[in-house]
């Protein structure tokens, strides 16, 4: 795995831009938006901002990404908190389920046409 | 009054009303309401068009979009004031904001102040929404109509304002030292304006249960000023009040020269449409 | 997990990786490895259109303050805002490839980095919203409606986001224009100025001519560019001349005209000296518009510093807590 992100959207880390002597000096951190668009769906990822703290981040956030009623509920993480799966795994991670169609309905033809099935 | 209900049933307190709305309903205001309503939307305008300065030099992009929210809230509230009150006159929204000299301007001194820095700003701000909250809070309940209505979708958006101030007064005053030392300046340059926000005079009283009295906002507005200021580790700043007189038309230096650079364009071409 | 990735052997096979999926026209997304140059053309160039937007906030923030009506004042400050949004939208983008807001930032403020250079024209009158939004608008969307299909996962979100959001940015300017086209003679005359100053600055916002374009032919390759520089300037061309008749007003080019043969529009010269020129730094407005950012970028540093200093105590505070219990 992976860790989290300094740069956003999954992506690889930022040259540091730390400044010693100046602790305060250093960008405000990056965190990763979530935009649940109305009842019953998921939140699903809209983009990055920048904020100094979490209740700034998801102030921030709702400016930011529901200035046209686009939200009913937000979340905010860390982007340096989401752990994501190693795409250099090259495709392994992900091979299993490859060829294992009997997981799907349609691998199952002999009961097609009988009602309610 | 129960006429005017009975015409203004499409605009019902929580609906998003829009100016639009309320230019083409046919209800009209008494002279008095139309003088009060335009106290609100001056005040809103006013501070829009501070505001909105701030879209392109704010401390940081996200703060440039969410100032630009708050100032764009603010003109919303001005263009529904100011098109209720206009129908008392046959005017339009543009007409007020465009044709009325300085001394017939009804906004208060403190959102005529300049912008400062962001302290400054915000120390503003902070006094601006919680006034403006307390204020629609009770608006809600006018035995007029639009009024009520305006500020029912009025209040939800400051109450967010409010919440903005609120947290960069922390962020400010508990941050470093230099923002706090701003931060502090910030609410002794506001300070002396506040009382004006509070003062009765004859037309809120003629007018009640219709307007509220401001004075009878004070307690509420001073309650949550000390809990934050308490949180904040901040004092009310101890300074003599300036002298109001923006309700009579009689304001600062500072209006002038504001509404000179609101008016020039709209003056240059009378009649014009946009 | 992580397996070594550079010994030679390996980045050809990653190398093949990336080209099969820029072959079967699939999207790169931030993890995946990528050649050095393609992270750097596009760090460029998604920078660059993040500054643009920023930059491009000012002209039109200038009339904020005396936009003529309530009604216009509330959508130019919505429009500039949003400018601000899709900015962010871009650098968000710009910063999976690597390279940190702070550092982008630093290199604009330092005149280091480019940016549209169409925003180093002054917005002198009113009737400038109006031909910003209509032209300069109109040429960005003709620009952005194929990126929204570049390689490159982040940039294509980015960008489909801020089409959907900007087809009210056009729509307003063209109204702009067309309420002052049908408004008095000086309204007019306003209008018939703007159209006259901001053509062939927005034609020249597709870049230079193809033959004299040599970035464009590896941007294509890589599926991050679409169309040439040509080709969508011929296709602008071709919509801003029916446009201009809706509008009563006219484009200052009597050499328009459509070619049969090659089935795209044509125009008269531009002048790419000017462009070159103003690229360079020499334009009306070049230092005004860097030291504007700069003074707000500056003049905020103390902001900044003050919500992070915040952050940090409230931070320790909490882990003193926690401790504690």
């Amino acid at each position: 795995m992976v860790g989290g992100s300094q740069t956003g959207d999954d992506g690889a880390k930022a040259p540091s831009a730390e400044q010693p002597g100046h602790p305060t000096a250093e960008p405000w951190p990056l965190w990763e938006v979530f935009v649940r668009s109305s009842r019953g769906l998921s939140h699903v990822h809209a983009g990055s901002l920048h904020a100094p703290d979490a209740d700034m981040a998801v102030r921030n956030a709702r400016d930011l990404y529901t200035r046209r009623n686009e939200g009913v509920s937000l979340w905010v993480v860390p982007a340096s908190a989401i752990i994501t799966s190693d795409p250099d795994a090259k495709g392994q991670f992900f091979e299993s389920p490859q060829g294992k169609d009997y997981r799907h309905a349609t691998y199952y033809t002999k009961s097609e046409g009988v009602k309610h099935l | 009054m129960s006429e005017s209900n009975a015409s203004a049933t499409r605009i019902t307190p929580g609906n998003a009303l829009r100016p639009e709305d309320i230019a083409a309903s046919d209800v009209r205001p008494s002279e008095a309401v139309a003088e009060y309503a335009l106290r609100l939307g001056d005040d809103a305008l006013i501070l829009a068009q501070r505001l909105g300065w701030w879209i392109s030099r704010a401390p940081e992009l996200e703060e440039d979009v969410a100032l630009g929210n708050i100032a764009l809230d603010q003109i919303g509230h001005a263009r529904s004031f100011l098109t209720y009150a206009a129908r008392a006159w046959d005017k339009t929204e543009d007409d007020l904001a465009y044709f009325r000299g300085e001394d017939e301007f009804r906004s208060t001194h403190l959102v005529e102040q300049p912008n400062g820095d962001f302290a400054r700003t915000i120390a503003r701000q902070l006094v601006v929404s919680q006034y403006q909250f307390a204020l629609y809070s009770r608006l809600v309940s006018s035995s007029d109509a639009t009024l009520a209505a305006i500020a029912a979708k009025a209040v939800k958006e400051v109450d967010y304002h409010r919440d903005h101030a609120r947290q960069w007064v922390l962020r400010l005053a508990l941050g470093t030292e230099e923002s706090r030392r701003r931060m502090i300046e910030g609410l002794i340059l506001t300070w002396p304006y506040v009382g004006e926000l509070f003062e009765d005079d004859s037309l809120v009283k003629e007018l009640e249960g219709t307007a509220v009295l401001p004075s009878s906002l004070r307690e509420s507005f001073d309650a949550e000023i000390h809990g934050l200021f308490a949180e904040a580790d901040l004092e009310v700043p101890e300074v003599p009040a300036a002298v109001g007189g923006g309700r009579r038309g009689e304001h600062s230096e500072h209006l002038g020269y504001l509404l000179a650079e609101m008016q020039v364009l709209a003056r240059e071409h009378p009649g014009a449409t946009w | 997990m992580t397996t070594a990735t550079d010994t030679p052997q390996d980045l050809t096979a990653e190398q093949e990786q990336f080209d099969r999926l820029i072959a079967e026209d699939s999207r790169i997304e931030p993890r995946d490895w990528m050649p050095e140059a393609y992270r750097k053309t596009l760090t460029r160039q998604i920078s660059q259109h993040a500054h643009s937007e920023i930059i491009g906030m000012q002209p039109e923030a200038n009339w904020i303050s005396r936009a003529p009506s309530l009604k216009r004042k509330a959508i130019l400050m919505a429009k500039v805002q949003d400018e601000a949004g899709h900015g962010l939208y871009l650098y968000s983008a710009a910063e999976t490839l690597g390279t940190s807001r702070d550092t982008m930032t630093e290199d604009l403020i330092a005149g280091k980095a480019r940016y549209s250079s169409i925003f180093n024209y002054p917005a002198r009158t009113w009737a400038d919203m109006g031909a910003i939004g209509w032209l300069v608008d109109g040429a960005a969307i003709a620009n952005q409606v194929p990126l929204c299909r570049a390689s490159y996962g982040p940039y294509g979100r980015a960008m489909v986001r801020i089409c959907k959001e900007e087809s009210f940015h056009q729509r307003q300017g063209f109204e702009i224009l067309l309420e002052l086209s049908n408004g008095t003679e000086a309204q007019k005359k306003m209008a018939q100025d703007a159209v006259n100053r901001w053509y062939a600055p927005s034609l020249m916002m597709f870049g230079p001519p193809d033959d004299d374009s040599p970035n464009s032919k590896q941007s294509m390759a890589w599926n991050i560019k679409r169309f040439s520089n040509d080709e969508l300037r011929s296709r602008f061309v071709g919509m801003i001349v029916e446009q201009v008749k809706v509008l009563g007003l006219t484009l200052p080019d009597d050499q328009i005209r459509f070619n049969e043969e090659t089935g795209k529009w044509e125009h008269g010269p531009l002048d790419w000296n000017e462009f070159k020129e103003v690229l360079a730094g020499r334009g009306p407005c070049n230092a005004q518009r860097l030291e504007r950012r700069r003074a707000a970028h500056d003049d905020g540093a103390w902001v900044r510093e003050a919500a992070a200093a915040y952050a940090a105590k409230q931070a320790a505070k909490r882990n003193e807590l926690k401790e504690a219990a």
